[in-house]
């Protein structure tokens, strides 16, 4: 052992290297944890372009830019991207920059797999990208037409780019898998010394239930994607009915790990919430056990629940009532969280900075996609809505306020903390307005597209709904060109600004707020200790 | 300090194989998930294909004619791309008393000049109509064989219980067409209670 303690001693010694080693062969949260941040960048945008080229198509009705193929093509890669690219690694990034800070920690628990798990994901993007580039070369195959629930016997029948998605899945799993080990080992092994688990900051709460989920359902899809894998060139009949196989059964296996990846993406940025709502409300947050409480019991709800998504299949009305009933109760804890952070604003001297915009738009936005998941839950009702663009603008309803906005709330909260300069408070305003205009305009109208009838996934549609899509693309395009401010302004921030007061905030509480801004590339070297 | 760092590592050793150890196992859980899958749908007839285990227990009567009634009937068919026939309904729809006997049939084409073997799988949608909805004669009941480029007729007697629930009024018969290996009575491996039930 005396060996760890001389490495560990060393650490102290020298300052970050220099030069691309610096990052390659990085142990240091806070370079990986910035190296995470702009990958989920470069992600959003590449995601976000998917979309807009998505939107452009469904700007009139007919087929003007690209075939169907390619159009789910898209609308495949737009989902994965976001998800697996975007939201999951951002939020791993905040988790990496943060939670050492936040708990009185040197580092994360395991520093050289930290290097790993983020090192899988540029490798992971690159099969994915490939997934969609080789059907445009001879002999490449079809495109992966199947959309990101990738259901058999579809995926079954696609070229050799399914296998590249089938792979760059595995990546993509084990990647966030060995994030999670590191999450749950630090969080529960490296607290400072006084640091009860129930003194632990929200943030690090969320992220522990969030990193559990993660090793509990990841595993599952990646066993799903590998019996696909195996149905498409070793012969078996997992999925495939002409050999006695079930293809209900991947669904049922996608969406084991598929309903609580909502709540991984939702989680990391109620923490970010529990934490921006509070400082700029000027007052603790309210109800924190409850709060502890009610995340646990949407959790271990949300692993239960997950065949809500295929009431269509045909399961008996036993099954389907069962799977109503434990939806809607989700709503109860859910609505518990809702309510803390209205209680936490109440009476308070607030004041409304970028993150706080975002954080109020989060309350009210995330709670109304939460309503119309409600409507969703309810079978007879969910069996018109299903498949329709209803369900589009429900999901982007609660992802993008109860995710992406959680994230921007995140990144501009602790931007001063990480650049040691204060981003341009006119600019972060003006992003917020334009995002959440563009935001609304693009989706709120989908709500009507699909009540109407209009399907989801498909690249043509009725006349009757070329107004609705009209308002809707133009929306799209606001909404994502708002995000090439977000880009200029973190930009700008790291290349200057005011100077940020190590307590960035006024109202800001919490240990990351007593170290310098930017921190030294080691901070907590040795522990605080906690009252 | 060194006493920290140790324990510390410790620790984290131990946690880390733990959390290595859930994920495995839930890894292996989705494997188990296969045999258990098709347990769990066979016990509870949680699919709405093994329930007809249950929906065995339903006798609808055989006695007399609604003329009053009428009940639309559509016929699907597909192939699995591993049968190389072409498979389809001479009749798509057809409206129907409940109790009278029909009679319609479908055209299968071997596209290949090999003999071939096939089963229709068969199945009724809403699944609620599935035990009011009798074959009486049904080229689904054996396996059908073509001689390479050979055409056939096959023909289909049904009726529609006059106990048919009164909110239905269509029902959708669909035949899936699969392949039969050499010396197989039936497609590998079905779920049991389809092949074994002879009322398919």
């Amino acid at each position: 052992m005396s060996t760890t303690t001389l490495t560990h001693d060393e650490a102290h010694h020298h300052e970050a290297p220099k030069g691309w080693r610096r990052w390659l062969f990085s142990t240091n949260h806070k370079d990986i944890g910035t190296l995470y941040l702009l990958f989920a960048l470069v992600m959003l945008f590449l995601g976000g372009a998917s979309a807009m080229l998505i939107r452009l198509e469904l700007f009139q009705p007919g087929i003007q830019l690209l075939d169907p193929d390619l159009y789910n093509n898209l609308v495949t890669n737009h989902a994965l991207i976001m998800i697996f690219g975007g939201v999951m690694p951002a939020a791993a990034g905040l988790a990496n920059w943060m939670i050492p800070m936040m708990i009185g920690a040197p580092d994360m628990a395991l520093p050289r797999l930290n290097n790993l798990s983020f090192w899988i994901l540029p490798a992971a993007a690159t099969m994915l990208i490939l997934s969609f580039v080789i059907p445009f070369f001879p002999g490449g195959g079809t495109q992966i037409n199947t959309g990101w629930t990738i259901y058999p016997p579809l995926s079954l029948q696609v070229g050799m780019s399914m296998d590249f998605l089938i792979f760059a899945i595995h990546l993509l799993g084990i990647s966030s898998v060995l994030a999670s080990i590191n999450i749950i080992v630090t969080l529960l092994n490296m607290r400072a010394p006084g640091m009860t688990l129930m003194k632990m900051p929200m943030f690090c709460w969320t992220w522990l239930v969030t990193a559990f989920l993660l090793i509990l359902v990841i595993p599952v899809l990646a066993g799903g994607v590998t019996m696909l894998l195996f149905d498409r060139h070793f012969g078996t009949s997992f999925f495939d009915a002409a050999g006695g196989g079930d293809p209900v059964l991947f669904q049922h296996l996608f969406w084991f790990f598929g309903h609580p990846e909502v709540y991984i993406l939702l989680l990391p940025s109620i923490g970010v919430l529990a934490h921006v709502i509070p400082a700029f409300a000027r007052k603790p947050l309210f109800g924190y056990k409850s709060m502890v409480g009610a995340m646990l019991a949407v959790a271990t709800i949300g692993m239960v629940v997950w065949a809500h998504h295929q009431y269509t299949v045909g399961m008996s009305l036993g099954a389907v009532t069962y799977f109503m009933i434990g939806t809607i109760l989700i709503s109860i804890p859910v609505g518990l969280m809702v309510f803390n952070f209205i209680a936490t604003i109440w009476r308070g001297a607030m004041t409304f900075e970028t993150p706080m915009l975002f954080a109020v738009g989060i309350v009210l936005m995330f709670t109304f996609g939460g309503l119309s998941g409600v409507m969703l839950a309810v079978v007879p009702a969910d069996m018109q809505y299903h498949d329709s663009m209803f369900v589009v603008a429900h999901f982007h309803y609660v992802l993008m306020p109860g995710a992406v906005f959680g994230l921007f709330a995140g990144v501009f909260y602790w931007l001063p903390k990480w650049t040691g300069h204060m981003y341009d408070e006119k600019l972060g305003k003006l992003f917020f307005w334009t995002n959440v205009i563009g935001f609304n305009i693009t989706f709120f109208p989908q709500h009507f597209l699909g009540l109407a009838g209009m399907p989801r996934r498909i690249v043509d549609y009725n006349m009757m709904f070329t107004e609705f899509n009209v308002v809707s693309s133009i929306g799209a395009m606001i909404f994502g060109l708002s995000h090439l401010l977000l880009l200029y302004i973190v930009i700008k921030t790291i290349r200057g600004g005011k100077k940020a007061e190590s307590r960035a905030w006024e109202g800001a509480k919490g240990l990351e707020w007593e170290l310098d801004s930017p921190p030294a590339f080691h901070t907590w070297t040795v522990a605080p200790q906690i009252k | 300090m060194s006493d920290r760092v140790t324990e510390n590592h410790n620790n984290n050793r131990r946690t880390t194989l733990l959390l290595s150890g859930v994920v495995v196992l839930m890894f292996g859980f989705g494997f188990a998930m296969v045999p258990l899958y098709n347990l769990f749908c066979q016990i509870t007839g949680t699919q709405s294909l093994s329930q007809r285990s249950t929906i065995g227990q339903v006798t609808p009567s055989t006695d007399g004619v609604d003329e009053s009634r009428w009940v639309t009937v559509k016929f699907d068919a597909t192939v699995n791309p591993n049968l190389p026939w072409d498979f389809n309904a001479v009749t798509h729809t057809m409206r129907v008393h409940p109790g009278q006997t029909y009679e319609v049939n479908f055209l299968a084409r071997n596209r290949s000049h090999s003999t071939v073997t096939g089963q229709a799988i068969p199945s009724v949608a809403p699944w609620q109509a599935t035990p009011y909805f009798s074959k009486l004669e049904c080229f689904c009941f054996n396996k059908q064989t073509l001689t390479g480029t050979q055409e056939t007729e096959m023909p289909l007697r049904f009726r529609v219980s006059t106990d048919l629930p009164k909110e239905i009024n269509s029902v959708t018969l669909s035949y899936s067409f699969m392949r039969l290996k050499e010396g197989e009575n039936k497609p590998a491996d079905l779920p049991p209670l389809i092949a074994a039930n002879p009322d398919n």
